[in-house]
C-alpha cells in the first residue's frame, strides 16, 4: 500500500513538471539577487556565499512545501490516506520522501554551480553538497509539520514561515558552518554530525507530529 | 495527597470550579507577589552593592533576569499545557495555553529590551549577534508562530490542538536550537545562576535577584490567572453560573478585569 503511495505521488509530482521547476528557479534568482545587491566583488561573495545559498535552500524548501499535502487535500484524498490501515506518520513518512526526492535533493545537485557563480573557494564545495544531502530531508520533515498544520487553511501559504523558519534554524547555524570551515580547511565532520543528528530526532518527532497536526486539520 | 492533588486537577478541569479557585488564590499570589517584588526591588535599587566592573548598571538584573528565564519557562509551561490538553482532552489546559502565549511572547520582549539598555554602557552596543541574545530573539519567534496559529484558526478547538502541536515541537527544539546558537558564537557572561553551583554573586546582591524572581512567577500566575478568568466568563456567557455572577455585581470579581 506504501508503496504503491509512493509511486502514485512520485508519478504524480512527475506529471506536473513546473511545480517541481518553480523551486529550483526560485532557488537560482535569489542566489543571483546578491550579487547585485552586495556587490560583485568576488573575494566578498566568497564570503557570503555559503550563507546565501543556505537561505536560499531554506525559502525554496519553504515555497515548496505547499505542495506536500495541498492537492491531496483539496480533492479529498488525504481523509482516505488517513483511514488506510498503515499509521498516519508512514503515511506522512511517504509524502516526506517524495517532497524531499522532487524538492530537497535537486538542490543538492544544483547548489554547485550556484557556488561556482558566488566564487565559493574551492574548500567548501564538498561540505556543501554533503550538507546539503544531508540536511534537505530534516527541512522536509519538518516542514511536514507545518503543512499539515495550516493544510485547510486559506491563508496558510503566509503562516507556514513563520512557524518552520525558527526550527530550521539549527540547520542554517551548522550547514553554514560546516561550508565556511570547509572553506578555511578545518575539519566540517563535527558540523556533519551534528546535521546527522539532528536529521535522527526530527525523523522520530516529525512524522508522529505531522500526522498529529493532520488529523487535527481533518478533523472539522 | 495524591488523591488531593488528583481532585485538584479535575476541578481544574471545570470552568465553574477553576473560575471560583483562582479567583480565591490571585488575592494570594498578589499579595505576596507585591512584597517580594517591592522587598527585592528596592533592595536591589537601593541598597545592594554596585557592582566592581559594571558600576550601578548592573542594577538592571533585577528585571532583565527575571524576565528573561520566565520567558523560557513560560514556553514550557505553555506546552506542558498543550500536552495535558492532547492528552486528556482537558479543555482548561487548552485555554491555559493560550493565554499563556502573549504573556511569554511579552516577557521575551521585555528581556530583549532590558538586554539592550544594558548592553549599550556594558559591551558599548544596542545589540550583539551573541548566542543568548540570539536564542531569546529566537524563543520569541516561537512565540509568535503559536500567536499567528491562534490568530489564523478560526475554530477554538482545532486553534488550540493546532498551537498545542506546535509548541510541543518548538520545546523539543528549545534544547536543539540553545547549544547551536550557543556554538555558534559567545559573548554574554555566563549564565548568572545555575541550580547545580553556588552563586557566584555576592549574597547582598542575589538575595534581592531571588526576591524579584519569585516575584515575577507570582505576578506570572496572577496574570495568568486574570486572562484565564476573562476567557472563561466569554466561553461560558451563556451558562447560567456566569450570568448570576454577572447580575450580582462586579464586588467579588474585580480580579477579574485585570
Amino acid at each position: 500500500m506504501l508503496m504503491a503511495l509512493l509511486k502514485r505521488d512520485l508519478l504524480l509530482a512527475f506529471r506536473n513538471r513546473g511545480d517541481l521547476l518553480n523551486p529550483l528557479m526560485f532557488f537560482m534568482i535569489v542566489a543571483s539577487l546578491f550579487p547585485l545587491a552586495v556587490s560583485p566583488d568576488p573575494e566578498l561573495l566568497g564570503v557570503i556565499a555559503a550563507g546565501v545559498i543556505w537561505v536560499g535552500a531554506l525559502l525554496a524548501t519553504l515555497l515548496s512545501l505547499d505542495l506536500m499535502f495541498k492537492s491531496d487535500y483539496e480533492d479529498g484524498s488525504l481523509e482516505q490516506m488517513l483511514l488506510m490501515p498503515q499509521p498516519a506518520m508512514l503515511m506522512v513518512l511517504v509524502k516526506v520522501l517524495v517532497h524531499w526526492l522532487v524538492a530537497g535533493l535537486p538542490l543538492a545537485f544544483i547548489a554547485p554551480l550556484l557556488g561556482l557563480m558566488l566564487g565559493l573557494p574551492n574548500g567548501g564545495f564538498m561540505p556543501l553538497i554533503l550538507s546539503l544531502l544531508l540536511a534537505t530531508p530534516i527541512l522536509s520533515l519538518l516542514g511536514a509539520i507545518g503543512a499539515g498544520l495550516t493544510v485547510g487553511l486559506r491563508k496558510g501559504g503566509m503562516l507556514m514561515p513563520l512557524l518552520i523558519l525558527p526550527l530550521y534554524i539549527p540547520v542554517l547555524i551548522f550547514a553554514s558552518g560546516s561550508v565556511q570551515a570547509g572553506v578555511q580547511g578545518s575539519d566540517y565532520l563535527g558540523h556533519m554530525a551534528f546535521l546527522g543528528a539532528y536529521l535522527a530526532l526530527t525523523l522520530v518527532v516529525a512524522p508522529v507530529a505531522a500526522a498529529a497536526a493532520l488529523r487535527i486539520s481533518l478533523a472539522r | 495527597m495524591w488523591t488531593r492533588l488528583k481532585r485538584l486537577y479535575h476541578k481544574m478541569g471545570s470552568p465553574k470550579w477553576f473560575y471560583e479557585i483562582t479567583t480565591r488564590w490571585s488575592k494570594w499570589f498578589m499579595a505576596v507577589g507585591s512584597i517580594l517584588m517591592l522587598t527585592g526591588v528596592v533592595w536591589g535599587l537601593a541598597f545592594a552593592p554596585a557592582d566592581y566592573l559594571q558600576g550601578n548598571s548592573f542594577r538592571i538584573i533585577y528585571i532583565h533576569v527575571p524576565a528573561s528565564l520566565l520567558s523560557q519557562s513560560a514556553y514550557i509551561m505553555m506546552a506542558v499545557a498543550g500536552l495535558v490538553g492532547l492528552v486528556w482532552n482537558m479543555k482548561m489546559s487548552f485555554v491555559v495555553g493560550k493565554v499563556i502565549a502573549p504573556i511569554g511572547a511579552s516577557l521575551a520582549i521585555l528581556s530583549l529590551l532590558t538586554g539592550a539598555i544594558w548592553g549599550k554602557p556594558t559591551w558599548g552596543t544596542w545589540w550583539v549577534w551573541d548566542a543568548r541574545l540570539t536564542s531569546m530573539l529566537i524563543l520569541l519567534f516561537l512565540y509568535f508562530g503559536v500567536i499567528a496559529i491562534y490568530n489564523a484558526i478560526e475554530n477554538d478547538e482545532m486553534a488550540n490542538k493546532a498551537a498545542a502541536v506546535l509548541a510541543i515541537v518548538g520545546s523539543i527544539n528549545i534544547p536543539v536550537i540553545k547549544y547551536s546558537v550557543e556554538w555558534w558564537n559567545t559573548l554574554h557572561q555566563p549564565a548568572t545562576i545555575t541550580l547545580t553551583k553556588k552563586p557566584t554573586m555576592a549574597p547582598e546582591m542575589f538575595i534581592p535577584l531571588m526576591l524579584t524572581i519569585l516575584g515575577f512567577y507570582c505576578w506570572f500566575a496572577v496574570w495568568v490567572f486574570a486572562r484565564t478568568r476573562n476567557e472563561i466568563l466569554f466561553k461560558e456567557r451563556k451558562t447560567n453560573w456566569v450570568k448570576k455572577l454577572l447580575q450580582s455585581g462586579h464586588k467579588k470579581t474585580t480580579g477579574a478585569q485585570l
